[in-house]
């Protein structure tokens, strides 16, 4: 378990993390959303002891990084897959990184076999490809055998194939119970990867929680109706609901806010209105995602938090909605 | 404590620039002797001669050395060791101690060698080691060269970059200490306090100074130390 509390980093006049607090439990993958520059790997630095937070404390398993005994083996890092010097071998790299914190040799190799290493072991990792400088660094990372390991943007620039590798291989440490705390830029990425969420803008938090209650949050869903009798179905939904967030014309059909779709059909049902078209409309991540985390930041913190507030009473009305996603 | 050492040792020598080092201080040392021996006239051969390519060694091992850390900032390689032993202090001890090693077997190595090259060339009774000087100027080559790649080590981590601390390295020695002779009054005494020149009265009895040879290396030592005590400190305080 990674805790961090009162997190902050200044670095001269630019505050690069803010006040930042989240824990990230184990035996699941989280995801630590943000955009560029919002603070991702200057929290990952400081999780490591690399830089010193300006103030407030981050704990892994209640301890310090500082004083854990050979960390190596507590806490598995791939914070950069550059960090390795060009002119030495990627077995040479794992040999000394297993020196300092005794391990034996042997598992050098287990760990290159690993990732699939082994043919290009003895060559110099300054010739590496991005995906083998990649697959280099999950191997120091799990060097140790951690039972807690942080990825910070591992799938940048790797093909399709690379991320899946590297997706399943997340999953996998998860599934052995590790802590697993991954950075990325993409939620489309984070929805397919991780389990939880810690998604912070300019070095502040603005969610923590599941990867389902953000996505459902982040996005604004919408119902498209298409009926020969729209004008009865539209004052009856304004008669009905008090849920309803919107009703606009979209060509010869209405986009409506804040209702299932079942509410609607159902309703359309009650009243003999035929229906030709009821369709359900998921906005997209990335574009909420940009409008959650962007310029707006602290305004848009604000107004997620009283829409938290609401989903207590929201999941009441519509029970049918995520009940098997969230079970998960 | 052996187990960094161990790290460390596996982490410089799996790089080039010790070895290129290594060969270019020798052949520097050792061939300069050599041209000495075979180009010397008036007066018979001496130790001291023998010796003339030692400044040069000093300079490369002084390079080598403060290249084993600052390559490590350069490739963020000091990340990884940090992640690795967070205990800052620790790990650069252990570093400074083994890149001094190696530049005391330099050292040695090329003393003696230039030593025997010469007397196989041009071999009088002048280039016996008959006085503690003659000792010093061969034997003593080794802890020169080890203090100073304390001193480059300490001037590495505290610069972190490979081309500053490398002018520092060898402008320092080749002009700040001797153009300080230019301050009036007080230049020639600011000159004689100047860990370099100092230290070579260690090496070279023919120089004269206010102190005397092994107090001459305790000062070069002296300096080495409070370098290295403040690079630590720095070290512990900023971001990796
Ligand atoms: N060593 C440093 N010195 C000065 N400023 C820094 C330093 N490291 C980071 N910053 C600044 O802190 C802020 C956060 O940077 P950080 O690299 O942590 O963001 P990030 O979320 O990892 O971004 P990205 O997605 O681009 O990797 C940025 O404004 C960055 O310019
Ligand atoms: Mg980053």
């Amino acid at each position: 378990m990674i805790e961090a509390t009162g997190l902050t980093k200044h670095y001269g006049r630019t505050v690069a993390v803010d006040n930042l607090s989240f824990t990230v439990a184990e035996g699941r993958v989280t995801g630590f959303l943000g955009p560029n520059g919002a603070g991702k790997s200057t929290t990952m630095r400081m999780v490591l002891g690399l830089d010193r937070p300006t103030s407030g404390d981050v704990r892994i398993d209640g301890q310090h990084y500082h004083d854990l005994h050979q960390p190596l083996r507590t806490v598995g890092a791939l914070l950069d897959a550059k960090w390795v010097h060009p002119n030495r071998s990627a077995r040479d790299h794992l040999r000394w990184l297993a020196a300092a914190s005794k391990i034996p040799r042997a598992r050098v190799d287990e760990v290159l076999d690993l990732v699939g290493l082994t043919g290009v072991a003895g060559k110099r990792a300054g010739g590496f490809s991005l995906g083998m400088s990649q697959r280099l660094g999950i191997a120091a990372a799990l060097l140790g055998d951690p039972r807690v390991l942080l990825f910070d943007e591992p799938v940048n620039g790797l093909d399709p194939e690379g991320i899946l590798w590297i997706r399943k291989f997340m999953h996998r440490l998860a599934d052995e119970g590790r802590t697993v705390f991954v950075s990325s830029h993409l939620l489309s990425e984070m929805a397919l990867t991780a389990q939880d969420l810690v998604v912070i803008g300019r070095g502040k938090l603005i969610y923590q929680g599941t990867v389902e209650d953000f996505v459902e949050h982040a996005t604004e869903s919408t119902v498209l109706v298409r009926s020969p009798q729209l004008d009865r179905l539209r004052d009856l939904l304004r008669a009905e609901g008090s849920e309803i967030t919107e009703i606009t014309e979209d060509g010869d059909a209405l986009r409506i806010g804040g209702v299932a779709s079942a509410a609607i059909g159902e309703l359309a049902a009650a009243n003999n209105i035929v229906l030709h078209e009821l369709n359900p409309q998921v906005g997209s991540l990335e574009q909420a995602f940009i409008q959650l985390t962007g310029d707006t930041v602290e305004y848009r913190t604000e107004e997620h938090r009283s829409e938290e507030h609401g989903a207590g009473e929201h999941r009441a009305g519509e029970p049918a909605g995520n009940g098997e996603v969230t079970s998960g | 404590m052996t187990t960094l050492l161990a790290t460390e040792r596996i982490k410089l020598f799996t790089t080039r620039s010790p070895w290129w080092s290594t060969l270019l201080a020798l052949g520097m040392t050792i061939g300069f002797a050599a041209l000495v021996a075979l180009n010397h006239s008036g007066g018979p051969l001496t130790v001291r001669h023998s010796q003339f390519g030692a400044q040069f060694g000093l300079m490369i091992v002084t390079v080598m050395a403060a290249l084993a850390i600052t390559t490590e900032y350069r490739f963020a390689t000091i990340r990884a060791t940090f992640q690795a032993v967070p205990h800052r202090t620790a790990v650069l001890l252990a570093k400074t101690a083994v890149v001094a090693v190696l530049a005391a077997v330099i050292g040695e190595v090329a003393a003696f060698g230039s030593w025997i090259t010469a007397r196989v060339i041009d071999g009088g009774p002048e280039m016996n080691l008959v006085t503690g000087g003659d000792w010093r100027a061969v034997a003593g080559l080794g802890l020169v060269y080890a203090v100073g790649a304390v001193i480059a080590v300490a001037v590495g981590t505290l610069i972190r970059q490979s081309a500053g601390a490398i002018s520092v390295l060898l402008i320092w020695p080749l002009l700040v200490e001797n153009l300080v002779q230019l301050i009036p009054r007080v230049g020639e005494d600011i000159h004689n306090w100047m860990p370099f020149t100092a230290v070579s009265r260690f090496t070279d009895s023919t120089v004269p100074g206010p102190i005397g040879p092994w107090a001459s290396l305790a000062y070069f030592a002296g300096v080495a130390a409070v370098l290295l005590v403040a690079a630590l400190a720095v070290a512990e305080k900023r971001d990796a």
